[in-house]
């Protein structure tokens, strides 16, 4: 009798449990579950498919990923990513890091210098994307040709090179307002204490800042690095905006490719493979990342 | 202070006030140029204008439908993000408070999603989708921003929970409290701080967002930036309303961060640290 009752202690407590589960969990949890693992889980499956967009009629293998492979726009598309992250994680860090610095030095002006840096950031990549269309198509050629500067007078778009740099130049101005934050967050974690005690022992601003303020703070760039190296993978809006691929497609990131060659080439399957095989490289390219920067984290 | 330290001070401010000028020269180019006429924008784009025009404001609001745009971007972010607080508070609350390995695992599976880039499930998710999208595409975008910013969110609230002291929830359960009430009365007002932070996190996310909406939205529900990016790409040689369709798109989130910039710079900084 005794044990009987316990059991249907525990069932009413596994009910009363079930219910809140449902209560608190349950909407937030469904909606994430449709929207976000079933794509997900459908679409590599569809990748070892001959999936068109409507049905399946049979399993390839890696014949997908190997069409990918194949393809000589795509080893386009993925140096120029390549590059963009390498170069765009750079100096955005460079710059967000040097903002950073100089608003939380002793000026008096400083929370006005912040408000403009950050404002690029308030305003999403199309917009700004197509104002820079405008300055590189429009202001400077038209200034070129009147003061007759050379190196302008053709429109950094259309030339690939320059259309790299004036991608680059765009997303620097774009996100290095928001780093600047996360590395100012850094920059005031650390105790007062510490840097009078190196003032005390003489030490000079510049190893001040190279050897007790950076390694001090090795957590936001962790987070600052992770954040621009996603975000440089994941580039659509300013690369549609500026360039849109052009000229011949030869500055394509890889999301307008993918972009490109699902929704105007109906390439579904092909375009899903190179989809999983970007994830895999973010993925990778993050994990590493974080576990090297980790490693210069100090404990504290 | 010695002089070496003072003109060090001096040289950064001029550093500072050179980049903040670079730093929005764009807009005050935009700007300028958006009362000028078109002949004077042609001759010198960086000649402040000679004769001031609001035509070209004119031209822009119809033909851009900004009321429209501008009244579908806030039904949008507002119901996203206030849809995306209540969820992912709760959601949140009960990982944080129940130990059980299921809550552990679920709580890991959010994390990990949030390294998977919208890329690499657009394709399956349009097809997925279309029925729903076709019915209501207002209405499907909303449910897919709670399904993309459940993770972020969730996240940002759990590591707040966790600081805040569970003799709490007991003490309103002793008196009576169910745990509904408990939670909405007594835990979601301490959690102002966190709620501050997802809400501008997701704000500006959603109100920026091009590549989803492009994909869902039809013409009649388009958001701002969607609508610019096509009113542009259409005027782009009539520049002055081409600009001044720029500032339109500009104006209100920036008057909106004018207005709340402490919390603009303190919520962006408490997210990007957890």
């Amino acid at each position: 009798m005794i044990l009987l009752k316990e059991e249907k202690g525990v069932q009413v407590i596994s009910a009363r449990k079930t219910k809140k589960f449902l209560k608190f969990a349950g909407i937030p949890l469904v909606i994430f579950t449709i929207v976000l693992i079933v794509p997900f889980v459908n679409g590599v499956y569809y990748t070892f498919t001959d999936w068109d967009g409507f049905e399946v009629t049979k399993l390839v293998g890696f014949e997908n990923y190997a069409d990918s492979f194949v393809d000589p726009k795509f080893w386009v598309t993925l140096r120029f990513t390549a590059l963009f992250v390498v170069v765009s994680l750079v100096l955005v860090n460079v710059v967000a890091f040097g903002l950073a610095l100089i608003v939380t030095s002793k000026l008096r002006s400083k929370n006005f210098l912040r408000t403009f840096f950050f404002v690029p950031n308030l305003i999403g990549g199309v917009v700004l994307g197509v104002i820079w269309q405008f300055i590189f198509n429009s202001a400077i050629v038209s200034l070129a040709n009147k003061y007759d500067w050379e190196f302008f007078k053709q429109s950094w778009l259309q030339d690939t090179n320059k259309a790299f740099w004036a991608l680059i130049i765009v997303t620097v101005w774009q996100s290095s307002g928001y780093m600047m934050i996360v590395y100012i967050t850094g920059l005031v974690s650390i105790e007062n204490d510490v840097l009078e005690a190196s003032q005390i022992d003489g030490a000079s601003p510049l190893r001040t800042l190279f050897l007790i303020k950076i390694p001090l703070m090795a957590q936001a760039f962790t987070i600052a690095l992770f954040l621009t190296l996603r975000s440089g993978f994941m580039a659509y809006d300013v690369n549609v905006a500026l360039t849109d691929g052009g000229p011949y497609r030869t500055t394509e990131l890889i999301s307008l490719h993918i972009f490109q060659d699902a929704f105007l080439e109906g390439d579904f399957g092909t375009g899903q493979s190179k989809a999983v095989i970007m994830f895999l490289v973010v993925a990778l390219a993050a994990l590493v990342q974080v576990t090297i920067s980790k490693r210069y984290e100090v404990q504290r | 202070m010695n002089t070496r330290a003072r003109w060090g001070k001096r040289a950064t401010f001029i550093v500072g006030a050179i980049l903040a000028i670079i730093y929005v020269f764009p807009f005050f180019l935009v700007f300028v140029n958006s009362i000028k006429l078109k002949y004077d924008i042609l001759a010198n784009p960086l000649s402040i204008p000679f004769s001031i025009t609001w035509d070209n404001y004119q031209q822009a609001f119809t033909k851009m439908n900004y009321f429209r745009a501008l009244t579908n971007s806030l039904v949008i972010t507002i119901f996203s993000v206030s849809l995306l607080i209540i969820f992912s508070s709760m959601l949140a609350y009960y990982l944080s408070r129940t130990k059980s390995k299921p809550s552990k695992y679920i709580f890991l599976i959010l994390v990990a999603s949030m390294i998977v880039p919208f890329q690499a499930l657009m394709i399956p998710f349009m097809a997925r989708f279309a029925p729903l999208v076709s019915y209501n595409n207002r209405g499907a975008l909303i449910f897919f921003y709670i399904g993309f910013g459940t993770a972020l969110s969730t996240f940002l609230y759990h590591g707040f929970i966790s600081t805040i002291p569970t003799e709490i929830d007991e003490a309103a359960s002793i008196d009576g409290a169910s745990d509904l009430v408990a939670f909405w009365k007594i835990i979601f007002p301490m959690m102002r701080p966190i709620t501050a932070t997802v809400a501008i996190i997701n704000a500006l996310w959603i109100w920026n967002d091009f590549l989803l909406p492009r994909l869902v939205l039809d013409e009649a529900s388009q958001t701002l930036p969607l609508s610019t990016y096509l009113f542009y790409g259409q005027y782009s040689v009539e520049y002055g309303q081409a600009m001044a369709g720029l500032a339109l798109a500009v104006i209100p989130i920036v008057i909106f961060y004018l207005i709340l910039q402490k919390q603009f710079i303190s919520g962006i900084s408490q997210g990007a640290v957890k």
